[in-house]
């Protein structure tokens, strides 16, 4: 069951370029969390709509956002200073549902975020014995959350578009390899969309069950105006889901993709 | 003194005069999670349809200056579903059920408004979508048409009719007029205005859909002046609707001439934003030292 909370800026930080990273004080959402679940954040009076934003990382009552400014909402929400208030709901949506022993994250860009909470949940988890990173970013100015990644993972590896940080070449390269050499329960994917779809295939082509975070545009985030639609399959019928309420996290076999 | 906020709509009393408009509010089970639903006048359902419909693909939503444009287009579960799966569990609070329906055919109408007339409290009768019949173009775009698929709801429907005028058109009084006619008991106004935003980096409408409906405050004064002009032009009371976000926006609409009013897109921005309107009200009538809503509704001193 979701909140409407207003909470107190801690921190926040110019972690790269355009991304921003702020912490707030909140022991109700602290504590219910599951990584993939997201934040549903007013952005001023001028905007009509919130904007849907992952949960990072959460420590005691601290919790963590991390984003990309992209537009009016995100570069209100970068302009925000310790003391300032947020208005909040959630937590929403299903987040992911961590299974197996060896898992596998796969992150681009402003997806790279919410698997910060994954790894950190599977890591406390007694049944994991390892839990792998593949993070893709653009360049090296746009590279996030190293550190934290290197600390809650066994193995982190990095691709770049440019090759200025890590692998050149795309992150679902760095998957390919990865599902070669060793074998995963379980891909928790989470990024652009074509990314998601080449994960989807290459996961189908191993046979690992693979759990994708999906992002579409949201009006009430909590399940009640159908306006963020993904259409997935079950049981041989297509349907609409809601991103906000039914996922943001989806089994990639559920999802109907769409032509490349 | 504790201003009154019933109001006898149609013969049906409301308690207060907020509800929440079709189509922003689900079937009500989310939002409860926030609130009583109990604390509101009324609840408009979801749009509903003869047989279940899918919607229209992603993206259905953009956000544009102090509005949003949506063009979900009608996915709901079809009235018997709605009837078995959904209306039970509004059943359990105490406030008004109104169950919103469209139709393709003046039948598909008819036997819509059959079956939900022992079930609810209110039929309101969408007239924005495309009547197929006539080669697509909205019942609710034409005086005939309007007053047709009023008349043909009429005829079968035990409750209290109301009628949900299209803003896009150029004369509403005369639509209203005809429905009025045609024997609605009731007008809401006013349905999303029809728009367009453009992504200038591809090229493309932002909308898979390329238009949708113009809904929050942007709309706010052409919902006041077309409630203003469809209440001076019909005796049947009316529930305002488009915009409204405070309760100062919601007092303008009782000026106008409305009795009830509705909230749409404000529920998105935040969730009480019903209970908030409603508190608004009431500090407005305190204030003025009005006693009951009848003193302001329609008591508009126009130049
Ligand atoms: C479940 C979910 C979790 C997300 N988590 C993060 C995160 O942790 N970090 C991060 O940087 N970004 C995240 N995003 C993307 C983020 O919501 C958008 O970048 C943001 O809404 C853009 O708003 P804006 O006003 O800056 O941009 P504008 O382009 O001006 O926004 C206009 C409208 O489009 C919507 N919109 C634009 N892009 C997206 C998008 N990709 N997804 C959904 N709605 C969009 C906005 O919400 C707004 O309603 C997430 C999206 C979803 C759906
Ligand atoms: C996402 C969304 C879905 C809607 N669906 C319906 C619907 O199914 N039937 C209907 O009569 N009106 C529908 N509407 C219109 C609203 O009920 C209302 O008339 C309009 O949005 C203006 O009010 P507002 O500005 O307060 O939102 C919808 C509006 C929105 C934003
Ligand atoms: S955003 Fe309203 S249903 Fe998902």
């Amino acid at each position: 069951m979701p909140f409407h909370l207003c909470c107190s800026i801690t921190e926040t930080e110019n972690i790269a370029q355009d991304q921003f990273s702020i912490v707030f004080d909140s022991v109700k959402l602290a504590d219910f969390v599951k990584a993939g679940q997201f934040l549903h954040i007013a952005c001023g009076d001028a905007l009509t709509l919130r904007r849907p934003i992952s949960i990072c990382d959460t420590d005691k009552s601290l919790v963590k956002v991390v984003f990309t400014v992209k537009g009016a909402g995100t570069r209100w929400l970068s302009l925000r200073k310790p003391g300032d208030m947020l208005d909040i709901l959630g937590p929403l949506g299903n987040g992911f549902d961590m299974k197996g022993e060896n898992l596998l994250l796969i992150g681009g860009g402003a997806g790279v975020p919410p698997l910060l909470l994954a790894a950190r949940q599977a890591a406390a988890l007694p049944q994991f014995e390892s839990v792998t990173a593949l993070l893709g970013f653009s360049d090296i100015g746009k590279a996030i959350l190293l550190g934290d990644f290197a600390a809650a993972c066994t193995s982190v590896e990095i691709a770049t578009d440019d090759g200025s940080l890590g692998r050149h070449g795309f992150v679902t390269d760095l998957l390919k390899y990865r599902l070669n050499t060793k074998r995963f329960d379980q891909i928790l994917a989470c990024g652009p969309y074509n990314m998601l779809r080449i994960v989807s295939e290459i996961a189908d082509e191993y046979d690992i069950p693979c759990q994708v975070s999906m992002e579409e545009r949201m009006g009430c985030g909590i399940g009640a105006c159908l306006t963020c639609s993904c259409k997935t399959k079950s049981a041989g019928k297509e349907k609409y889901s809601r991103v906000c309420a039914d996922g943001p996290v989806f089994s990639s076999r559920e999802v109907v993709w769409n032509e490349a | 003194m504790k201003p009154d906020l019933t109001v006898n709509f149609a013969g049906v009393c409301f308690k207060n005069p907020v509800t929440v408009a079709s189509g922003t509010f689900g079937f009500g089970k989310e939002y409860s999670s926030f609130y009583d639903l109990s604390e509101l006048g009324g609840i408009c359902v979801k749009g509903l349809t003869e047989k279940g419909r899918d919607g229209n693909p992603p993206p259905r939503i953009a956000e544009t200056p102090m509005g949003i444009l949506n063009s979900v287009g009608f996915q709901n579960p079809g009235v018997d579903l709605f009837m078995e799966t959904e209306l039970p569990f509004l059943k359990r609070f105490d406030t008004r059920i109104i169950a919103n329906i469209s139709g393709n055919t003046v039948e598909e109408y008819r036997r819509m408004a059959e079956k939900l007339s022992d079930a609810v409290d209110i039929l309101e009768v969408n007239i924005s979508c495309p009547n197929i019949k006539s080669g697509g173009i909205a019942f609710g775009t034409s005086p005939e048409s309007a007053a047709a698929v009023t008349h043909a709801v009429k005829q079968v429907s035990k409750i209290p009719v109301m009628v949900k005028l299209t803003p896009n058109v150029t004369d509403i009084a005369s639509i209203a007029k005809a429905c009025e006619d045609a024997g609605a008991d009731a007008l809401s106004l006013i349905n999303t205005i029809l728009g367009m935003k453009i992504n200038i980096e591809t090229g493309r409408p932002v909308l898979r859909n390329n238009t949708g409906g113009l809904s929050g405050p942007a709309v706010f004064p052409i919902a006041v002046r077309m409630v203003w002009q469809v209440c001076s032009a019909v005796k049947i009371p009316v529930m305002g609707m488009g915009g409204i976000t405070t309760g100062e926006d919601a007092i303008e609409m009782f000026f106008a001439g409305a009795s009830l009013i509705s909230v749409g897109t404000a529920n998105f921005g935040d969730p009480k934003a019903p209970l908030k309107i409603k508190k608004g009200i009431d500090d407005y009538l305190i204030r003025k030292n009005k006693p009951s809503l009848d003193c302001i509704r329609g008591r508009l001193e126009t130049y």
